[in-house]
């Protein structure tokens, strides 16, 4: 397919280093390929930067802890009593964000509060607070030491990147409860029902919305993550490569995820949030931007999309997802979900986000602020994610 | 007191009361003696200790003044309810969930700004947002470490 614009990521950057390139967000966009149409959208603006800020649990961080004579190969790692997962190497070890503390007393007082979690320690660390490092070990002829315990702070530590196996869905459900009780789900607490509908994702700031395809968005793209640099490493766990999509190519459904890595030491706690969902347990919420450049008018097309183009289906959590039941109750946009309120099986519901808008709309435009100011540039994916 | 309805004035107060008080019918003297209307949101009262009340009063604004300063010389705590919920405002990320629980509105998603907004003068002082908030943003004050 021949394109009439046509720009390379090298271009671009040429373009950023000298303070000249056009950058937008991916809500300025949408009104900008309003009014100019994608060809002469693609021709004058070059990058578009998305973000989001929601909850995403499969998250956590590698760190490596460092030895303190004499050494220790550690068996058994806590931090904050919370435990990792420590069959790697001597003083690898890997703490996942929903990992909940050995003594938490979970949901046995339901709906159970999950105070503190491995997602908190992760905050703690990156506030600058101390951790209390705990590890149990058997003893080898290169490793003597049997346990370890101190106080250690993220600067204390040789490495610590996050790395997130999953983040960034490309669309996702909107919860509701048609049972006569109300439950407590990784969506929030829904009432009974259908009294309150539940939605994530930025709508039009979403990066996977902007990219549906996953035309520029590959292995080894660099990222706003957390409010420092992070890459994207392929797909994520779960990323479905061929899912029903509208007629503007955007999913029906949760379809497309990015596995991510970016170093902890250079991030900042605004963008790197605990979340405690009652009744569930900890999860992770993060400000995620990736950058689009605007390589062609297909892409200024993609990055031109609106909160009205964008359906999501409603799904049951009473009853259908904890027993495996694909059926959606139907499809709203995301417009109508931001209206505060939507129809479910023909009545109104009011619509509730999780995802921070607010956080979503800070991150694109603090990406926004690099690319301009020549901090950021643009990476070309070194292997495609597949998506079609 | 036949005031036209717009001109009612309607608050929630959270009342502490001493051990000395908690036996009197003072709360009742509210409708009694000043013509205002009351409804009990939550009461811990026991005679002979102390007790606390959040109730929510409507009436006249004048009969509102009189009869809180009525309260406050029979030795009762009148602290406005709004006082005991508090949010920190550098700890909400603003993402919305604890609007779908508040039973008077007081937290709401604004649609232009997408800023969640806290109305205290609606709040109950419920608490279910300080139970809901995933940052824990919300936060009740406590009364010698009870809700």
């Amino acid at each position: 397919m021949t394109h009439e614009v046509k720009k390379t990521v090298a271009e671009i950057n040429r373009r950023i280093e000298k303070g000249k390139a056009v950058v937008l967000t991916a809500a300025e966009m949408v009104e900008t390929v309003r009014r100019l149409g994608k060809v002469r959208a693609a021709k004058e603006v070059d990058v578009v930067t998305t973000g989001t800020f929601s909850p995403m649990c499969s998250s956590g961080m590698l760190f490596n802890f460092g030895q303190e004579p004499p050494t220790l190969k550690a068996q058994k790692v806590r931090l904050n009593n919370v435990p990792a997962h420590a069959g790697l190497a001597a003083v690898d070890a890997y703490i996942g964000a929903t990992e909940l503390p050995k003594d938490d007393p979970l949901n046995k007082v339901h709906p159970g509060r999950f105070k503190y979690g491995g997602a908190h320690v992760i905050e703690d660390l990156l506030r600058g607070k101390a951790v209390r490092l705990f590890c149990e070990s058997y003893g080898t002829d290169c490793y003597p030491r049997r346990t370890l315990e101190k106080d250690i702070t993220l600067a204390d530590m040789k490495y610590a990147a996050l790395f997130n196996p999953r983040n960034c869905y490309q669309n996702y459900n909107v919860a509701v409860n048609l049972t006569s009780r109300i439950i407590y789900t990784y969506m929030g607490p829904l009432k009974p029902n259908a009294r309150n509908a539940n939605y994530a994702t930025a709508g039009e700031l979403s990066p996977l919305f902007n990219d549906p395809y996953l035309k520029t968005i590959g292995l080894g793209t660099r990222i706003f993550m957390g409010g420092g640099i992070g890459y994207v490493m392929g797909a994520g766990t779960q990323h479905d490569p061929k899912p029903k999509r509208n007629e503007r190519g955007i999913p029906i459904s949760a379809s497309g995820t990015l596995m991510l890595k970016g170093d902890l030491k250079g991030m900042n706690a605004r963008y790197v949030r605990a979340v405690s969902i009652l009744g569930y347990g900890v999860s992770l919420a993060m400000g995620i931007g990736i950058p689009i450049p605007i390589l062609n008018e297909d892409m200024a097309f993609f990055t031109g999309v609106s909160d009205a183009d964008i359906q999501m289906p409603v799904k049951d959590y009473g009853h259908d997802y904890p027993n495996g039941v694909g059926r959606s109750l139907g499809l709203v946009t995301y417009a109508e979900c931001r209206s505060g309120e939507i129809l479910v099986n023909g009545k109104k519901t009011p619509a509730v986000p999780l995802t921070s808008l607010t956080m979503s709309l800070e991150v694109a435009q603090k990406l926004k602020e690099q690319i301009e100011q020549g901090k950021f540039l643009l990476t070309e994916p070194v292997e495609a994610i597949p998506s079609e | 007191m036949d005031t036209p309805q717009d001109k009612q004035y309607r608050k929630v107060v959270y009342l502490t009361f001493p051990p000395e008080a908690s036996g009197k019918p003072l709360v009742c003297d509210l409708s009694r003696v000043h013509g205002l209307a009351f409804s009990i949101l939550q009461a811990r009262i026991t005679p002979r200790h102390e007790g606390q009340m959040t109730i929510e009063i409507t009436g006249p604004r004048d009969a509102y003044e009189r009869g809180i300063a009525y309260l406050k010389d029979h030795d009762i705590g009148v602290v406005p309810v709004a006082q005991r919920i508090s949010r920190d405002d550098d700890s909400c990320i603003h993402c919305g969930m604890c609007t779908a629980l508040c039973p008077t509105k007081a937290l709401s998603l604004n649609i232009e700004t997408r800023l969640v907004e806290f109305d205290d003068e609606t709040c109950s002082a419920c608490g279910m947002c300080t139970k809901v908030c995933p940052v824990k943003a919300m936060e009740m004050l406590l009364e010698n470490g009870v809700m």
